[in-house]
C-alpha cells in the first residue's frame, strides 16, 4: 500500500519578492520612467539571469504588484531595467519613488523571443508605444552579436512623438546595423519622420528574404493584428511572426487565473507566443 | 472521458456504527483537525467537527437546479445525504490566506514569507467526485512549473476518509464524467455506510495503522454484497447526463453560438457557481496594510471569472458582458481545462446546478450548444 498521492517536497514561496533598490530612474517621456534596480541581497545580485522577452512583477508594499517587462540587456550587470508608464493605481506609485527607495521584485517569468531561430535570418522587430521595452533586450542582442543576425529593421510606432521611447538611442541602434524606422499618429512642428499607423511602414518595407525572415511584435492588441495582417500580405508565414501578450496577471506562476486566454495562461505558456498558437482567440471578442 | 476506473482490491474490514466514534478519537489522537459534515444554516456542510453526535444523522438534502433543502430520513443514517455548499477546497486551498508580507525598516521594505501552521486535517465522508476534484487541484497546485506553498503543506499531511455514496440527488452527474460514485482510490480509508456499520476499506498505510487501532471485525461475503447493492443505489438514482464526446472542440469551435447570449440573459454573474465549484481556483491578490502602512500582508483571496473587473487591464476590462463571462467559465471548465491540465475541470458534482439563483444547468447548456452546433 502507497499513500495516496505524491507529493512535492517543502518548496520556495513563489510569491516571495526579493528587495530591491532603486539606482536610477530616466524619464522617458511624459508618465514614462525607466528604473534601474539593483537586488539588495548579494546573493540574488550575482545569480538573477533573464531572457529576453521575460517579464517581472514590481511590488510595492501596501500598493500593489504590476507585470513589467524587462527591457535592459540581459547581459547587463547587477542592475535590471524596467521601464512604467504611469497608469493604474501601482504604476503612479511606482513613479512617484526616489532613487534609493526599495521594491519589491519577483521573478524573472514567462517564455522568451526565440533569438535561436534568427541565426542568420532577417529580424523584423515591430513594437508599438510601451510595447517597446520587452524588445529592447532583442535589439541589445542584436547589437552584441550583429554578424549572427541578416537584416535587421526596428519599426517602432506611438502616437504622439514625445510618447516615443528610448529615443536618444536611435541613433546609436542605428550606427550599429539596425534600419530605425519610426511614425507618429500625431506629429508635431519639429517632427521630419513618418506620420501613419506601423502596418503601413510593414507595406512599405524593403524586401526581405521571407522564408528566413522572422517577426517579432509587440503592442497594443489592434496594431498587433494590422501589423501581422500586413506581414502576411507581404508574405511572411504566420509560423515566422511571434507576438507577445498581455491580460491582467496577479500571480505572474499560473496559479491565479487572472490572465487566461483561451487555453493559454499568458504568465507561464507566454507572454510570447508563435503567432498561429493565439491567433485564433485574438479573433475572438471579449475572450 | 473514460469510465470510472476499476476498483482494486483492498482489504476490508467491518465497524460497527456504535465503533465510529473510535475512529474519532484515533484521528484527533494523532494530532488530526477532523473535518467532516454537520447542519449549519439549513445546509450540510463541512466543519471542525469531534464526535458522532457532529454528523447529521438521520438528515438527508434534496437538490434540484436552484433548490436544495434538508428532509429528515426514516432511518439514522449518517452520510445519507449527498452534497453540499461546501467543499474540501475550502481547507486545502482557503478563500483568504497571506501569501507574504513586507515590513518597513531603516534599511527599506523587507520581505519574508508568512508564518504557515499548515493544520493536519482529517477530512470525513470525501463522496468520490470530491476525490476527483481533489485530484483535479493537484494538477493545479502542484503539477505545474510552480507549487503552491499553501495548499502543498495541507494536502501533504491530509488524512483522508471516504465515504461511499449510496444515493444520488438529481443534479448528480458523476457517471457522465468518469469519477464516481465509486470512491476507486486518492483515499486512506474508504467507508460504505450499511444500517448497523460501516464496510472499511484500507487504501494506504497510514489507514491501515488507524484501522488497527480500532475495534473492527472481519467482514463476510455476504456483507460485501450488501455494500455493493448500497453502492448500487446511487448509480441507480442518477439521471442527469452531459455528453463528453468531442466536448473541446465542441465548445472551443462554438464561441460565437448564439446559446451563449441566452444564457447570459439567465445568469446574474452572482459567482457563486465558482465559489461552490470544487476544482475552481482563480483568486486575487491584494495588500492590507495596518494603520501605520509599515507592516503589510498580501492576502490571497478567492476571486471568480464572473466578477466584472476580473480581466481588467490597462483601463479597460476584457469580458465586459455577462456573455463572455458565462462562456469563459464553462469553455475553461469543460474544454480549455483539458489543454490545460490534461483533465475535465468538471467532476459532475452537481453543485453549480443546485446553487445556481436562477437554475442554470451546465448539462443543458452544452446539450443546447451540442444540438445546433454545426
Amino acid at each position: 500500500m502507497t499513500s495516496p498521492v505524491a507529493l512535492p517536497p517543502v518548496v520556495a514561496n513563489p510569491w516571495l519578492a526579493d528587495a530591491v533598490v532603486i539606482r536610477e530612474m530616466v524619464a522617458e517621456g511624459p508618465g514614462v520612467t525607466t528604473f534601474r534596480l539593483a537586488f539588495v541581497d548579494e546573493e540574488r545580485r550575482d545569480s538573477f539571469r533573464f531572457r529576453p522577452g521575460q517579464f517581472g512583477m514590481l511590488y510595492l508594499p501596501g500598493v500593489g504588484e504590476v507585470p513589467i517587462g524587462i527591457s535592459g540587456h540581459c547581459q547587463q550587470e547587477r542592475t535590471w531595467s524596467f521601464t512604467v508608464r504611469a497608469a493604474g493605481n501601482t504604476t503612479r506609485a511606482l513613479s512617484s519613488l526616489h532613487v534609493g527607495d526599495t521594491l519589491g521584485l519577483r521573478g524573472p517569468f514567462g517564455s522568451a523571443w526565440p533569438l535561436e531561430l534568427c541565426d542568420g535570418a532577417d529580424l523584423v522587430i515591430v513594437a508599438g508605444g510601451l510595447g517597446l521595452p520587452p524588445l529592447r533586450p532583442v535589439i541589445y542582442d542584436v547589437i552584441a552579436n550583429r554578424e549572427r543576425y541578416g537584416r535587421v529593421t526596428l519599426i517602432y510606432g506611438s502616437r504622439t512623438v514625445d510618447a516615443l521611447v528610448y529615443a536618444s538611442e536611435y541613433d546609436d541602434w542605428s550606427r550599429r546595423g539596425i534600419d530605425v524606422q519610426t511614425t507618429v499618429d500625431r506629429a508635431d512642428l519639429d517632427w521630419k519622420g513618418n506620420v501613419g499607423v506601423v502596418p503601413l511602414l510593414i507595406e512599405r518595407l524593403h524586401p526581405f528574404v521571407h522564408d528566413r525572415a522572422i517577426l517579432f511584435t509587440c503592442g497594443p492588441e489592434v496594431m498587433i493584428r494590422f501589423a501581422v495582417r500586413s506581414a502576411l500580405a507581404r508574405g511572411m508565414r504566420i509560423e515566422q511572426i511571434w507576438a507577445s501578450m498581455e491580460r491582467n496577471m496577479q500571480c505572474a506562476i499560473g496559479l491565479c487565473g487572472h490572465c487566461q486566454f483561451g487555453p493559454e495562461f499568458i504568465c507561464k505558456d507566454g507572454p510570447v507566443f508563435r503567432y498561429d498558437r493565439v491567433e485564433p482567440w485574438l479573433k475572438v471578442e471579449a475572450l | 472521458m473514460s469510465p470510472a476506473t476499476e476498483v482494486p482490491e483492498r482489504v476490508c474490514r467491518w465497524l460497527a456504527k456504535d465503533a465510529l466514534q473510535s475512529l474519532f478519537d484515533a484521528l484527533i489522537d494523532r494530532g488530526y483537525a477532523v473535518i467532516g459534515p454537520t447542519i449549519d444554516q439549513d445546509a450540510i456542510v463541512y466543519d471542525r467537527i469531534t464526535s458522532v453526535d457532529d454528523l447529521p444523522r438521520g438528515w438527508t438534502d434534496t437538490q434540484g437546479p436552484g433548490t436544495y433543502r434538508l428532509a429528515p430520513r426514516e432511518d439514522d443514517a449518517l452520510f445519507g445525504y449527498v452534497v453540499g455548499p461546501h467543499s474540501w477546497k475550502r481547507f486545502l486551498f482557503p478563500p483568504l490566506a497571506a501569501v507574504a508580507t513586507a515590513d518597513r525598516t531603516d534599511e527599506g521594505w523587507r520581505m519574508a514569507s508568512p508564518t504557515d501552521d499548515a493544520p493536519k486535517y482529517a477530512f470525513l465522508g470525501v463522496r468520490a467526485c470530491e476525490l476527483a476534484a481533489i485530484r483535479v487541484q493537484d494538477r493545479t497546485f502542484l503539477e505545474g512549473p510552480y507549487v503552491d506553498p499553501i495548499y502543498a503543506a495541507r494536502r501533504r499531511q491530509a488524512f483522508i476518509v471516504a465515504v461511499n455514496c449510496t444515493q444520488a440527488a438529481p443534479t448528480c452527474f458523476c457517471t457522465s464524467m468518469g469519477t464516481g460514485p465509486r470512491c476507486s482510490g486518492g483515499f486512506d480509508l474508504a467507508l460504505t455506510e450499511l444500517s448497523t456499520g460501516f464496510v472499511v476499506e484500507i487504501g494506504s498505510d497510514a489507514g491501515s495503522d488507524i484501522v488497527a487501532g480500532l475495534e473492527t471485525e472481519e467482514v463476510d461475503s455476504q456483507i460485501l454484497t450488501e455494500a455493493e447493492t448500497a453502492r448500487q443505489g446511487a448509480i441507480d438514482q442518477i439521471t442527469r447526463r452531459l455528453d463528453t464526446e468531442g466536448i473541446r472542440d465542441l465548445l472551443l469551435g462554438n464561441l460565437d453560438h448564439p446559446r451563449w447570449n441566452d444564457v447570459a440573459a439567465r445568469c446574474l454573474s452572482c459567482t457563486n457557481c465558482t465559489m461552490v465549484c470544487p476544482t475552481c481556483f482563480c483568486s486575487s491578490v491584494k495588500d492590507v496594510a495596518d494603520l501605520t502602512g509599515d507592516h503589510v500582508e498580501r492576502q490571497r483571496q478567492w476571486d471568480s471569472c464572473f466578477n466584472f473587473d476580473f480581466s481588467y487591464m490597462n483601463g479597460g476590462v476584457v469580458r465586459n458582458d455577462i456573455r463572455s463571462r458565462y462562456r469563459q467559465w464553462l469553455t475553461h471548465k469543460l474544454a480549455s481545462w483539458i489543454d490545460q491540465f490534461g483533465t475535465s475541470g468538471c467532476v459532475g458534482c452537481g453543485r453549480c446546478i443546485t446553487w445556481c439563483p436562477v437554475g442554470i444547468d451546465l448539462t443543458e447548456e452544452v446539450a443546447a450548444i451540442r444540438e445546433a452546433g454545426p
